[in-house]
């Protein structure tokens, strides 16, 4: 079955029972062919929905000494510890680091858009895997601040665009770019089209 | 935007042709026992995370809620599978259909491999591959719904 849906979206629509169950019933119908291969496309299209805005308050500035980043990162603990209790922890913290680690993390990037190379601004494990943490820390606090479903990526976008750490990771990764670092070392700190 | 960049780089790479695609019909659904498998890299907090290019698989347990997504691409939507386990794994659904007598059962194991692999797949489509046919024959399923991401 060919589903035109955001990718990371197989089932099409979080938190919609019947739009899941009309696609499993698609599917199983299929097994009905007497002779196959069998290739078909989803009745319903969902395009990239980009546009829709996820709009999240963030907490105010807890430690003005801090920089903003690690500031943010750190008042947003209470938010991710109520949207684990809620959802679970899915895409949250789990590759390299615990919540408790995230603003030391966060700390570590702020270095490098300062100037410390890389391998010595003590990343606390694989860089790519600590951004995706860091990432899905945010997107998880997300859940709660918003009280509801973000459209596909949505999430992405306000981390990125409207978040100090997402705008923190962004430059990171351009100053890694531009300072010749190897490709795998910047490129997958962030979605390719970033 | 971002999905549509992506599909069209995912359209340039090359595709497995086979010569005589297998094809089987189906006992009645309602008799039917159906697993999940995904390529999502999820897993049970417990088990060990998926490596980059990892081609081994996690088996989830039907009974359990509690997985993580271990997938190294950056390059998708996480959010929807952060508020529904159900947008890759639907598990709550088929137990649904399950209740209604739709489908016959829901397999006590369904498997997650890693999206991000080489072109070849060679040692999923040799080994892991088969190796996970295997665990799903031993619990009778007669059908999987392939979640990809």
């Amino acid at each position: 079955m060919i589903c035109h849906f955001p990718l990371g979206r197989p089932l099409g629509v979080p938190n919609d029972a019947e739009f899941q169950t009309r696609l499993l019933s698609a599917l199983f119908a299929m097994l009905d062919a007497q002779s196959g291969p069998v290739l078909e496309t989803f009745e319903t299209r969902l395009d990239d929905i980009a546009e829709e805005q996820l709009v999240c308050t963030l907490p105010p500035r807890l430690d003005p000494d801090e920089h903003p980043a690690v500031d943010e990162a750190r008042a947003l603990k209470n938010a991710y510890e109520r949207a684990v209790a809620k959802h679970g922890n899915r895409v949250g913290v789990s590759r390299e680091l615990e919540a408790a680690d995230i603003p030391e993390a966060v700390q570590a990037f702020v270095r490098i858009e300062q100037g410390t190379a890389m391998d010595e601004a003590g990343i606390p494990g694989v860089p790519m895997r600590v951004a995706q943490d860091i990432r899905g820390y945010y997107q998880t606090a997300a859940l709660e601040l918003a009280e509801h479903s973000p459209g596909a990526w949505a999430g992405e976008d306000w981390f990125y665009n409207d978040t100090e750490t997402g705008r923190l990771m962004l430059s990171v990764r351009r100053v890694l770019k531009d300072a010749g670092a190897p490709h795998a070392a910047w490129f997958f700190l962030s979605p390719g089209d970033r | 935007m971002t999905d549509q960049d992506i599909k069209n780089m995912v359209a340039q790479l090359p595709c497995p042709e086979f010569e005589a695609p297998a094809f089987t019909t189906a006992k009645p659904l309602n008799e039917c026992r159906v697993a999940v498998v995904t390529s999502a890299a999820l897993h049970h907090p417990e088990d060990d995370n998926f490596a980059a290019q990892d081609t081994s698989f996690r088996i989830l347990d039907a009974t359990r809620r509690d997985v993580h997504l271990g997938h190294w691409s950056p390059n998708f939507d996480r959010s929807g599978f952060a508020a529904d386990i159900n947008v890759i794994w639907p598990i709550d659904r088929l137990e649904e259909l399950a209740e209604q007598g739709v489908i016959g059962s829901v397999a006590p194991r369904h498997l997650a491999f890693a999206g991000n692999q080489d072109e070849s797949m060679t040692s999923i489509r040799l080994d892991s591959g088969p190796q996970a046919a295997k665990l799903l024959l031993e619990d009778e399923v007669d059908v999987v719904v392939l979640t990809p991401v």
